[in-house]
């Protein structure tokens, strides 16, 4: 078989061991011992052409349910949300995928420039003065503001409340291990967290209080009010937060946050299974020297003309080895470009638009499963996401919407068990009127079957 | 590369042009007043720029031009495996069933999603000789901090609680001691001997009760194979510790040797390098961690399994660390590495390393006589020189790199391995040809040639890139990391 990405001819081959002065290839591999030397062949599947290769993989792929076939009214921090076909078309430079960090600015000005805009635009959204050039995901943001937070105040208590996606808090979870930080988790009230809690809870010794905003069932968190009791302990101010919604929220740096972070998934990023997706990191300025992560900065070259370098590097893995409070080197630079391409796409009409239609199309779901007699738990401002109660169990209620052509809402019960039976439902908008209708039509109908089968 | 000016995206933006469609609300429109609190609704608008669809495509086409990746040119960029990013795997991974399906869907409705997983966790285990492999970390440092967490689980299992000291060689990377600290572990350095591997009476020196693990790539980043990998893998074991494989150079030993067979007890792979990523300007990459029997009950939750054919997520796991990522890692990575694990097969694999050797060695002996070599055996997939005859002569490996940028070279990794004085690490991979290798030899000899009879050529390069060299004092000591408008 012969391999289109390997150019070696034989004849090159024999060039190329004359000029090392050896006979075999076999005599370049002669210091590995023999004893660990691998003679079998690997046992893993053979080699497909691109016909068959593309064949089988598409196979795989048909056996997925997707949202561009069915009406997805699935969130839970990972949304289906308009992309311009610009983004892909852009992400398909090559000279963008196909290099590496930019440690070379005079080759690397595209992509450098690219990242000091995308880090421009997370602050324009968040209102905070410095962003990073991305994390992995909301997730791994999440536990590194806590990471830094603890460092900043040097205390060892993070609280986190349960109104945070549960995903991220389990990785909070095992990355304040690995550092030997307590993490304390507040209970909510009414879908929001709980302030006389969360008062109880902090204490001299909290590092951080971390939120989410909109929180996972979609409520808006008094911010002011959890500002206040945060910064009376002398505690970071950590809020993890869709920058989406930031379109039509006021951001939380308006309210005193000194960590912002959350994923740029909403922008131009397929939801693709739970990634890649693209973490952000924004701070205050004070902050700036602590950022985990790559910098971009603008500076000029030898002819006094703008250019952008990587920066702070002094901050990083690479130079402060184990003095460093994160180890984080690749991050996920080809999918902050997509959500800057996406971000100016939108642009400063557009991110409010799509923002507010996230919350019209929302607010008219639940008042039409309401009309159709269905019960919503939660009665606080939210954004885009609502959770309803279903008489029948959720997994039943998702098969049905299933056949019906709608992925249904994420089953709460899977993670707060005292939630059991109560659907989170996104409203994106790229769900018509049509689609929500015909959901609350499927909906009704199961509620009325388990009625009357009473 | 076009020279010109660039500017940025906020400096085109002009009041009222926009570059999106979306249907206008269907659904009875409710002042938003009256549904949020005023407190809460956005007062200024954020300053997202106002430009035209041509203009987006126009300014991301001109910053694409002035960008340097693989299919522009040769990038032998040590350490990093700038191997070709196939083309197939960019359309796979965009067919609607892998990029748009949603996370927390119905395990039912993602079986097939799930079975690419299960495969190339699967096909991973084989290549590396170990048991049990986690898609979870997204990336490398990723990748090694979830191992060394499950190190850390492991020891305290036993009731060991004392093993607080990671053991890492004085050539690796630095993200080994920061992972390690991450980890809430102390790393120890390990040095090297004059061949450039680790010296045995020093590992057996540093290596005690309170030893946890001791990190090491192999081959090194010196691209040199630990022949004694044996005896290190028994001082360790013998003192309890466990042995951990930083998997960012197994480009060179795919089909050749395998970690697992060596005595590693964890490994990393980078998905991103050996198994053509594509490395994305810095991310997304993919950092599956393969372990031995003794450490799976350890691995992050939850873990993909395969019963009677059917897929699914295990998370009653009281042993796991936990949960590294959310979700199951950066399935859209592991989509591109399993569609090139598939173009290959057994044999391609195996030739991949095989040529990548090859042709690290090739340039290595034709540089030789040039540059100072300080390691003279075989080298495995890449290589190390040192610029130290030309510093004498006032030309610094820094100058030479740039140099390297006015022929359409991306440089390769220099100043690292730290142990070597002004290092020059060079990785061609096995996908370029050997026309490029000669071409890329010819312009090295030339710089120093250079170095020796016009030197200042090469100290002030670049001279035909879109900037000259930056200035990165000033950008540290007065930052700049906004745009802010004028």
């Amino acid at each position: 078989m012969t391999f289109r990405y390997l150019p070696m001819t034989d004849q090159d081959k024999k060039a190329m061991l004359e000029a090392i002065g050896i006979e075999t290839t076999e005599e370049l591999f002669q210091d590995i011992p023999e004893k660990v030397r691998f003679r079998g062949r690997l046992q893993i599947e053979e080699a497909l052409s691109e016909p068959e290769l593309l064949k089988e993989m598409g196979r795989l792929a048909a056996k997925n349910v997707n949202t561009k076939e069915y009406s997805s009214f699935l969130g839970a921090g990972v949304y289906d949300h308009y992309t311009s076909s610009v983004v892909n078309h852009m992400l398909l430079r090559s000279e963008f995928y196909t290099a590496y960090t930019p440690y070379q600015p005079e080759i690397s000005q595209g992509e450098l420039q690219a990242i000091f805009e995308f880090q421009s635009m997370i602050c324009e959204l968040t209102g905070m003065d410095v962003a990073n050039s991305s994390m992995y995901d909301g997730g791994t943001s999440l536990a590194e503001a806590a990471l830094l937070s603890a460092a900043q105040t040097k205390r060892k208590k993070i609280i986190v409340s349960k109104s945070v996606h549960p995903e991220s808090r389990d990785v909070l979870k095992t990355y304040a291990y690995g550092q030997n930080f307590e993490v304390v988790e507040v209970d909510t009230e009414n879908g929001l967290t709980s302030l006389s809690a969360l008062k109880e809870a902090v204490d001299g010794e909290t590092a951080c209080v971390l939120v989410q905003y909109p929180n996972f069932f979609g409520q808006i968190e008094p911010l002011k009010e959890i500002e206040s009791i945060t910064h009376d302990a002398k505690a970071m101010f950590v809020v993890s937060s869709n920058p989406l919604a930031l379109g039509a929220l006021t951001p939380p740096g308006k309210f005193g946050a000194d960590i912002v972070v959350g994923d740029a998934q909403p922008f131009g990023i397929a939801q693709g299974f739970g990634g890649p997706h693209c973490g952000y990191f924004a701070v205050s300025s004070k902050l700036m020297r602590k950022v985990p992560g790559r910098l971009v900065g603008q500076t000029v070259d030898e002819n006094g003309k703008r250019g952008f370098v990587l920066t702070l590097q002094a901050r990083e893995q690479h130079i402060r080895r184990d003095k460093a409070t994160s180890n984080i080197c690749s991050n996920q630079a080809l999918n902050a470009l997509a959500a800057s391409i996406a971000m100016t796409t939108l642009g400063k009409q557009g991110v409010k638009e799509v923002a507010m239609q996230n919350i019209q199309k929302a607010h008219y779901a639940k008042k039409v499963l309401q009309e159709k007699g269905l019960k919503t738990a939660f009665d606080g401002p939210f954004f885009n996401e609502f959770v309803v109660e279903l008489a029948v169990p959720v997994k039943d209620a998702k098969q049905k919407l299933l056949e019906e052509g709608i992925i249904g809402g994420y089953d709460l019960g899977l993670s707060y068990p005292e939630l059991s039976g109560h659907m989170l439902i996104a409203v994106t908008e790229m769900r018509t009127k049509a689609e929500i209708d015909r959901l609350a039509n499927v909906l009704e109908g199961l509620s009325c079957a388990q009625n009357i089968s009473r | 590369m076009r020279t010109e000016h660039q500017p940025l995206i906020f400096e085109l933006s002009t009041e009222g042009r926009v570059g999106y469609s979306i249907p206008s609300l269907d659904v009875p429109e409710i002042p938003v007043e009256t549904l949020l609190p005023s407190e809460y609704l956005r007062q200024e608008a954020a300053e997202l720029p106002e430009v035209s669809e041509l203009q987006i495509v126009r300014h991301y086409t001109a910053l694409s031009n002035r960008n340097h990746g693989v299919d522009s040119g040769f990038y032998p960029l040590g350490s990093c495996t700038m191997k070709y990013n196939p083309k197939i795997n960019e359309d796979v991974a965009r067919f609607p069933g892998f990029s748009s399906i949603h996370p927390l869907q119905d395990e039912e409705t993602v079986q097939g999603a799930m079975e690419m997983m299960y495969r190339l966790q699967t096909s991973l285990a084989e290549i590396t000789g170990m048991d049990e492999v986690t898609l979870q970390p997204a990336a490398g440092a990723h990748g090694e901090w979830t191992g060394l967490m499950m190190i850390r689980a492991y020891h305290e299992a036993n009731g060991d609680f004392n093993r607080t000291k990671v053991i890492v060689p004085d050539s690796a990377h630095g993200t080994n001691p920061a992972s390690a600290t991450v980890a809430g572990f102390d790393s120890i350095t390990v040095k090297s001997d004059e061949r450039g591997l680790v010296d045995l009476e020093d590992l057996k020196r540093v290596v005690g009760p309170d030893t946890a693990a001791l990190m090491l790539t192999n081959p090194n980043t010196l691209g040199l194979f630990e022949e004694n990998i044996l005896e290190m893998a028994a001082i360790i074991h013998e003192a309890g510790g466990k042995l951990y494989y930083d998997g960012a150079n197994a480009n060179a030993i795919l089909g050749f040797a395998r970690p697992g067979d060596m005595g590693f007890d964890v490994v990393h792979l980078n998905l991103h390098k050996t198994f053509t990523g594509p490395h994305g300007g810095g991310g997304p990459g993919s950092g599956p961690v393969g372990v031995k029997k003794d450490l799976i009950p350890f691995l992050p939750k939850p873990v993909l399994i395969k019963e009677d054919d059917v897929y699914r997520f295990e998370y009653n796991r009281p042993q796991s660390i936990g949960r590294v990522k959310p979700y199951y890692g950066n399935f859209g990575i592991n989509v591109r590495a399993f569609t090139y694990i598939m173009t290959m097969g057994p044999d391609g694999l195996h030739q991949v390393s095989e040529n990548a050797v090859l042709n690290a060695n090739y340039i290595m002996r034709k540089l030789e006589p040039y540059f100072e070599l300080p390691y003279k055996q075989h080298c495995k997939h890449e290589f190390v020189l040192s610029g130290s005859r030309q510093k004498k002569l006032g030309v610094r490996t820094l100058d030479m790199a740039k140099r390297l940028l006015d022929f359409g070279y991306h440089p390769p990794t220099i100043y690292f391995p730290l142990s070597v004085e002004e290092a020059i690490m060079i990785e061609p991979t096995e996908t370029e040809s050997k026309e490029t290798l000669d071409e890329f030899i010819e312009k090295m000899i030339q710089i120093a040639k250079e170095a020796e009879e016009t030197p200042e050529i090469v100290q002030e390069a670049p001279h035909t890139t879109v900037v000259k060299r930056l200035d990165e004092a000033t950008a540290a000591r007065k930052p700049i990391l906004r745009y802010q408008k004028a």
